[in-house]
């Protein structure tokens, strides 16, 4: 009898143990299943578009609601534009910033100045945006941008980026907030993989009489590069759909022009300004479908950075 | 021979000149915008902002269904999300040893961890605002949900690696099954772990706005109904940042240091948390 109940219970256990080990399966399984989900409710809303405009909509400079006539080339070359910048301006920032955290840094200000810049990434898009419309597009307009017009708008070659009416918001303003945004993103990751380099190594560098740049930037740097490329995608990914900081700034206007000075428009801004507000099923659609290559793109960049980051955390394993 | 090693020294005194000021760089900013909200955001952080509803422009008002709206969002987003990606990170750490579900999950799992809020926005819009044919606070809180399903599955999968597989072997040995090994010693370890990336996760989505504007959208007044438009922070302060009425501005600026203080203190508690439960081990 006892050795019967004693069966009953184990037998019930397991069935707890397959019981939650399903749960959490599903659970697991509900991450892929919303991948799908979103990629397929995306197409799905943006088959009016697609089947009006075909390719034709990558390659179209249109915008024009009022007759129904849409084009996506604006809004992508913005996004990949101001992030490109913002990318051309953080890389070497979080590099200095991870080089100084990982070797100058004072031992006691290391920990505070690391959450310093992690805050950085922590302050919500939005206020960006703000503190980008009311406090540095002013400035910029008032100190910078005539600066850039009088002394490097008369160069060859890439004067014609910058020159322009000093209005504040522009595709350049848009560019340096998000480069400010990705900055602790990118620096963060750089400084996980900068601390991945065995100490061995370094020290031998130093043994063999190396400066401290020269460990970075000979040692340090070639062993992680996968790592630190990684983490650069992971900020271009970042910065590719930031909406809010952008969306303040960028001036939303569909149209293309050769100065950075001018307002622009980016995939992000375009829908958060015109969403709500679109009428008509085929003016909402392109917006949806505008939303989908933004998600292929950024979903293209990700994938790229997580793979390099893996591939050097398999490094890492094998060489301990 | 004296040349090579003087350029060598002035390289690395450049290089570390430059790293110096890169960091300067990182921190004046945060400092500027950090100052720039309490300069404008201070002399309007009246308590009528916490008492009074938001105001059509030129009259005085406050931010208290925005500020209502947001809570609401926000723990309902939570509430859905956690359950979810604890469960989902359990299996990865704990089943997801063999098979090939657990490292698809975990890739993708970490690109939706960076994926572009506002296309979440949309998604939600097409799976449900279409359907239902109106803008609703639930629609909000199911957009915030998802943001947060991803960095809790992130940090319980850590923090459950974290905890040491003789703790695990000691209570399989004493006989308990799975579940409970699982329930009430490796998830018990992993606790504060998990409850700063829950921390984590909700600092992050309290200061969201693209994901709102399709799915909450905004209401001016009270409302405590989830299935209506629902007021909340970010987008009150997008809308009010946006108009050209200075005290609308004025609101926004508050709304701003409102956020920005409260998703700054939760990322601090959280780290301070963590490395509370860090040390004791």
């Amino acid at each position: 009898m006892l050795i019967f109940s004693l069966e009953a219970r184990l037998k019930r256990q397991a069935a707890f143990d397959l019981l939650f080990r399903n749960l959490t399966r599903i659970s697991a399984f509900s991450v892929l299943l919303l991948l799908a989900a979103i990629i397929f409710s995306l197409v799905v809303g943006s088959l009016p578009a697609i089947n009006k405009f075909g390719f034709g909509f990558l390659t179209s400079m249109e915008w024009d609601p009022v007759n129904d006539n849409f084009g996506a080339l604006v809004p992508i070359i913005g996004t990949l534009v101001t992030s490109s910048i913002a990318l051309l301006i953080a890389i070497p920032v979080s590099f200095g910033i991870a080089l100084f955290l990982t070797e100058l840094s004072p031992r006691i200000l290391r920990r505070p100045l690391g959450i310093a810049i992690e805050l950085l990434a922590g302050i919500p898009s939005i206020i960006y945006g703000m503190w980008g419309l009311f406090v540095f597009a002013p400035l910029f307009a008032d100190h910078v941008e005539p600066w850039l017009n009088k002394n490097v708008g008369d160069m060859p070659y890439i004067g014609g980026f910058f020159i322009g009416p000093p209005m504040g918001i522009g595709v350049l303003t848009a560019s340096i907030i998000l480069s400010i945004m990705v900055i602790p993103f990118i620096s963060s990751v750089m400084r996980d993989v900068f601390d991945v380099v065995p100490t061995l190594l370094k020290e031998s560098a130093y043994g063999l009489g190396a400066t401290t740049w020269e460990v970075m930037w000979k040692v340090v740097l070639p062993y992680t590069k996968v790592g630190v490329a990684g983490g650069i995608m992971l900020g271009l990914g970042r910065a590719l759909g930031e909406t809010m900081a952008v969306t303040f700034v960028i001036g939303n206007a569909h149209e293309l022009s050769k100065s950075l000075l001018m307002p622009g428009n980016s995939i992000s801004s375009a829908l958060a300004n015109e969403f709500t507000e679109a009428v008509g099923e085929l003016y909402t659609s392109s917006l949806i479908e505008l939303g989908l290559i933004l998600f292929f793109i950024t979903f293209v960049v990700l994938s790229i950075a997580r793979y390099m980051l893996y591939k050097l955390g398999k490094r890492e394993g094998q060489a301990s | 021979m004296f040349n090579l090693y003087n350029r060598r020294r002035i390289v690395n005194a450049i290089g570390l000149l430059v790293s110096i000021l890169a960091m300067s760089f990182g921190l004046f900013w945060l400092c500027w915008i950090l100052w720039t909200l309490f300069a404008h955001g201070l002399p309007s952080l009246t308590l009528d902002v916490f008492s009074q509803m938001t105001p059509p422009p030129g009259s005085a008002g406050g931010l208290l269904n925005a500020i209502w709206g947001s809570l609401m969002m926000t723990v309902l987003g939570t509430m859905i999300g956690t359950p979810i990606g604890i469960l989902a990170g359990t299996y990865l750490a704990e089943f997801g040893q063999r098979g090939w579900m657990a490292p698809i999950t975990r890739f993708i799992n970490d690109v939706l961890l960076s994926a572009p809020s506002i296309v979440i926005g949309l998604f939600v819009y097409e799976i449900y605002v279409v359907h239902v044919k109106h803008f609703s606070g639930w629609a909000g809180a199911l957009a915030l949900a998802i943001l947060v399903i991803p960095i809790v599955i992130r940090t319980t999968e850590n923090m459950l690696r974290l905890v040491p597989s003789t703790l695990r072997e000691a209570a399989a040995a004493l006989g308990a099954p799975q579940w409970k090994v699982i329930n009430f010693v490796t998830l018990r370890a992993a606790r504060a772990g998990i409850i700063t990336g829950v921390l984590l996760a909700v600092a992050r989505i309290s200061g969201e706005t693209a994901p709102l504007l399709f799915t909450a959208l905004n209401n001016q007044f009270w409302s405590n109904d989830m299935n209506n438009p629902m007021a909340n922070l970010p987008v009150v302060i997008f809308q009010f940042a946006m108009s050209p009425y200075e005290d609308w501005q004025n609101l926004a600026w508050a709304g701003a240091l409102l956020i920005t203080l409260s998703v700054l203190t939760l990322n601090i508690l959280a780290r301070v948390l963590f490395r509370q439960s860090a040390t004791s081990h």
